[in-house]
């Protein structure tokens, strides 16, 4: 299992060297790996119904974070279709992206995204979700900004950093207190406490904090912007990232919560409130669009909001229903993506106004592309009906407080009809648009993907033994076995009614699709939307980032010493004073006279080299004050400091009288106001100096560590002066360490002084 | 006598920091050397002062009983000793290098790098 999870990371660091070695095969062969895996995941499948898989690797044990992972059905249906529609990726961009000098490169991200979101959907543990998470939303940023040369390009990558990032932090913050609460971090040990955790007074605060991670990841509401603004990407990394995989991995982490976080009318309202939203105003601005990439990011948020909302509503139909839809909606969406990228590619723009007629030029891609767009549609016999119907009966047995979900859900459902004509039937039939005319067919390895997955999800309305797949995803989000009935044919009942009415609506709607945005036109709610609070809020902290730089670094020396002495010195009296208070009970053993002499000695020097003004005589004033402690170190104990003390005094003295030789002569600059300022300033950190200096005298907070040197310097280093063994031997590696600080010093001095020689400087 | 130290203690950081603060680029070293002296005999007070006898075990004995003085702050005031030494001489040549290549003598006049 770390096997699965690891090799994706593995191989990203060797993909570009396969790619300068074979340009041609690369991505064949790279699209190899998740092919292989989607294998042993698929071969794994009999395995599901004997209930979940887990595999424990440590990882930091005492931290009970663990890289342990999980194989239920959940996961399984996810992680295959991250690792099938990776390999189509995959091989797609080494054809969209043939002969860019970057090739290599977004091999390596993509297998690293893949591999991300693999862990991500498999992780069991908290902390480990979390990470891949985050790696998640690292390699979906290189992804994005691929074309890096491009202003928008970075923009969006930012933006999409930024949003899921700030996102991320909020999961981390609410997995913490679940963990807290339920005191593991492992998913499946936090299951059975689902009734704890929903009823602990923290309860709201985890689910704000997680949501906020998944809603920000799956782009609902009022976060959904960065999505159709990621769209800068190349067309294999915004189906991968925008269809399959990483907008889903919020979905997935709402429905893999769902058993321990969901049933409560909080989470009921806030998730499927938020999810209904988001459907309908997806569907809205996906009609609106006239790019093809951004409409179909934005139907893509739409089927978010709808996955959303079905899950919220948490009923068994709606269950079953979002795993459908989830399932059809990859298929199709990763086909119409990599269509886009296909018409991009061939026709050399994506304007709709562009477009049409482009069926002759380019069949297979059509064929993908309306196979795709029927099962977007709904129609029959593609999977994308069943899905759909299943929607429609999820959302119409609501519960009471959700009456409005079957509305939102027929509503979006017609727009989305629209939609889907317009991106397939609009592009590819009726008469020929101005691109059309030097327009050309894909070459292979951009066909497999979008042909594969298009036919695919057209024709698994018609295949039995699906139930086997999704079922129990299905189970484990509602905690029990669901059966799934997935028929084309279910009886004349209200569902199909309702999709009935939605397709004759959706017809309506493409068909008046111009005078429909004419009368509508003119509502430009973009200059409100939340991408406009985006940008001010970047603003406004890039502003605050230049002031403060402003303010904190003048460019004065004394300035940087003067905040950076007075910020230590205040923590450290601010702390002390709220842990300690202060007690200068110090023991008041009277100094004897030589002592006090010695003291009021060094004090004077001190006082002299301060007020000299003479270069030489505060050098002597200083080695004066040196001598001094040398000789307290003396009285008080400690001969290896003083011998110490001595020689490196007296060695400071020559080097100074050489030095300073060289050196200007002291001189008066500051006017007489900087230097009360600075006294008082300096005063005022001596003092406090003074008070901790006491305050640490006379508290012991735990038994001296000296003891245990004591007790063994001899027995066991054989040495009678306890101070050379600590240095020498007990602590020999410091001791190591400061003979190679003094070493870089040395060296630093000596390329400062051959600066001359070599003519630079001066 | 800790309290005769820690008066030793401030003055030696005040004097230090007024000199750091200097404009003048010679005075800043003289401010880095009061500053590591007020920093080790910091240490060494706050380690207790059990004055005149030193940290060895007399022959004789397996090891060190009565009352003498801390060995663990000692060891660690003279890696510090060293080191501040290390960082006086190249703050002496910098200064030096610094003072041949702007040929200014004041801290001030040293902002052509800062915005």
């Amino acid at each position: 299992m770390l096997f699965l999870v690891a090799s994706g990371f593995l191989l990203a660091p060797l993909a570009p060297v396969l790619h300068r070695r074979w340009p041609r095969r690369a991505g064949w062969l790279l699209s190899l790996l998740p092919f292989s895996l989607s294998a042993w995941l698929f071969l794994h499948a009999r395995h599901l119904e004997e209930g979940a898989r887990r595999w424990v690797y440590p990882w930091i044990p005492s931290l009970d974070v663990a890289l342990s992972f999980r194989l239920d059905g959940l996961s399984f249906l996810f992680s295959l279709l991250i690792a099938i529609v990776g390999g189509f990726v995959v091989l797609y961009a080494s054809g969209y992206l043939e002969g860019h000098e970057h090739l290599g490169r977004i091999y390596a991200w993509l297998l690293t995204f893949m591999a991300s979101m693999l862990g991500l959907v498999l992780a069991d543990n908290l902390i480990a979700l979390f990470v891949f998470w985050e790696l998640t939303s690292l390699s979906s940023y290189l992804l994005i900004g691929f074309y890096h040369e491009r202003e928008a390009a970075r923009a969006a990558a930012l933006q999409a950093l930024l949003v899921t990032g700030l996102g991320g932090l909020a999961l981390l913050a609410g997995f913490v207190l679940m963990g807290r609460i339920g005191s593991s971090f492992e998913l499946s040990a936090l299951e059975p406490q689902a009734a704890a955790l929903t009823s602990h007074p923290l309860y709201a605060a985890v689910l704000l904090l997680v949501l906020a991670g998944a809603f920000t990841k799956s782009a609902q509401f009022p976060f959904h912007f960065w999505l159709p603004d990621a769209m800068e990407a190349p067309a294999p990394v915004s189906a991968y990232l925008h269809a399959a995989a990483m907008v889903k991995a919020g979905v997935y982490l709402v429905a893999r919560l769902t058993p321990t976080l969901g049933g409560t009318p909080l989470f009921l309202s806030l998730v499927a409130g938020t999810g209904a939203l988001t459907m309908i105003l997806g569907a809205w601005l996906a009609y609106r669009q006239a790019y093809l990439k951004r409409i179909l990011a934005y139907s893509t948020v739409s089927a978010l909001g709808a996955l959303m909302l079905l899950l919220g509503l948490g009923t068994p139909a709606a269950v079953k229903a979002a795993i459908a839809v989830f399932f059809a909606h990859v298929l199709y969406k990763g086909a119409l993506f990599l269509a886009a990228g296909n018409v991009e590619h061939g026709a050399g723009t994506g304007e709709l106004r562009l477009l049409g007629g482009l069926a002759r030029a380019m069949p297979l891609t059509a064929f993908a592309a309306l196979a795709a767009a029927a099962s977007m549609a709904g129609l029959p016999p593609s999977f994308g009906f069943i899905a759909k119907e299943s929607l429609l009966a999820g959302a119409l047995e609501v519960p009471p407080e959700a009456p409005w979900a079957a509305w939102i859900a027929v509503a979006a459902s017609a727009l989305l009809i629209a939609v889907s004509l317009l991106v397939s039937w609009r592009v590819f039939a009726g008469e020929a648009g101005k691109a059309a005319a030097g327009a050309h067919e894909a070459s292979p390895a951009m066909l497999v993907g979008p042909v594969a997955l298009g036919t695919s999800g057209f024709l698994l309305g018609l295949s039995p033994g699906l139930e086997r797949l999704l079922e129990p995803a299905a189970s484990v989000v509602t905690g029990a076995p669901v059966p799934m009935d997935l028929a084309l044919w279910h009886g004349w009942n209200l569902p199909l009614a309702l999709s009935g009415a939605s397709l004759a609506a959706g017809l309506l709607l493409y068909a008046g699709r111009k005078q429909a945005l004419a009368a509508l036109g003119a509502l430009d709610w973009g200059r409100f939307g939340p991408a406009v609070w985006y940008r001010a809020t970047l603003k406004a902290t890039l502003k605050l980032a230049d002031v403060q730089t402003r303010l904190l670094q003048s460019g004065y020396l004394r300035g940087y010493l003067t905040i950076v002495v007075a910020t230590v010195v205040g923590l450290l009296f601010f702390g002390g004073l709220r842990r300690a208070g202060w007690q200068l009970s110090a023991p008041a053993e009277d100094p004897g006279a030589v002592e006090t002499l010695v003291v009021l000695v060094v004090l004077a020097s001190v006082a002299a080299a301060v007020v000299s003004s003479s270069r030489l005589g505060a050098i002597a004033a200083l080695g004066a004050a040196g001598y001094g402690i040398a000789l307290i170190f003396l009285l008080a104990g400690a001969p290896d400091l003083a011998i110490t003390q001595f020689v490196v005094e007296s060695l400071v003295v020559v080097l100074f009288v050489f030095a300073f030789y060289r050196l200007p002569r002291f001189a008066r600059l500051s006017s007489p106001a900087s230097r009360l300022r600075d006294v008082a300033f300096a005063g005022a950190v001596g003092v406090l100096m003074s008070l901790l200096t006491l305050a640490a005298a006379g508290s012991s907070l735990h038994e001296p560590i000296s003891n245990y040197f004591g007790e063994w310097a001899y027995l066991k280093a054989h040495g009678r002066n306890v101070v050379n063994v600590i240095l020498v031997d007990f602590r020999a590696l410091d001791t190591l360490g400061e003979i190679t600080v003094i070493g870089i010093a040395a060296l630093g001095v000596y390329a400062l002084l051959g600066l001359r020689r070599t003519g630079g400087g001066a | 006598m800790t309290p005769l130290m820690a008066l030793l203690v401030g003055v030696l950081y005040a004097a230090g920091i007024y000199m750091l603060l200097r404009r003048s680029i010679v005075k800043l070293i003289l401010g880095l050397v009061l500053l590591s002296h007020a920093a080790h005999l910091l240490i060494f007070t706050a380690g207790g002062l059990e004055w005149r006898r030193a940290p060895f075990i007399p022959p004789g004995a397996e090891r060190l009983t009565g009352v003498v003085a801390d060995p663990l702050p000692q060891a660690l005031i003279m890696t510090a000793i060293v080191i501040s030494f290390g960082v006086t001489a190249f703050a002496l040549v910098l200064v030096y290098r610094a003072h041949q290549a702007a040929s200014t003598d004041d801290w001030d006049e040293m902002r052509s790098s800062e915005p």
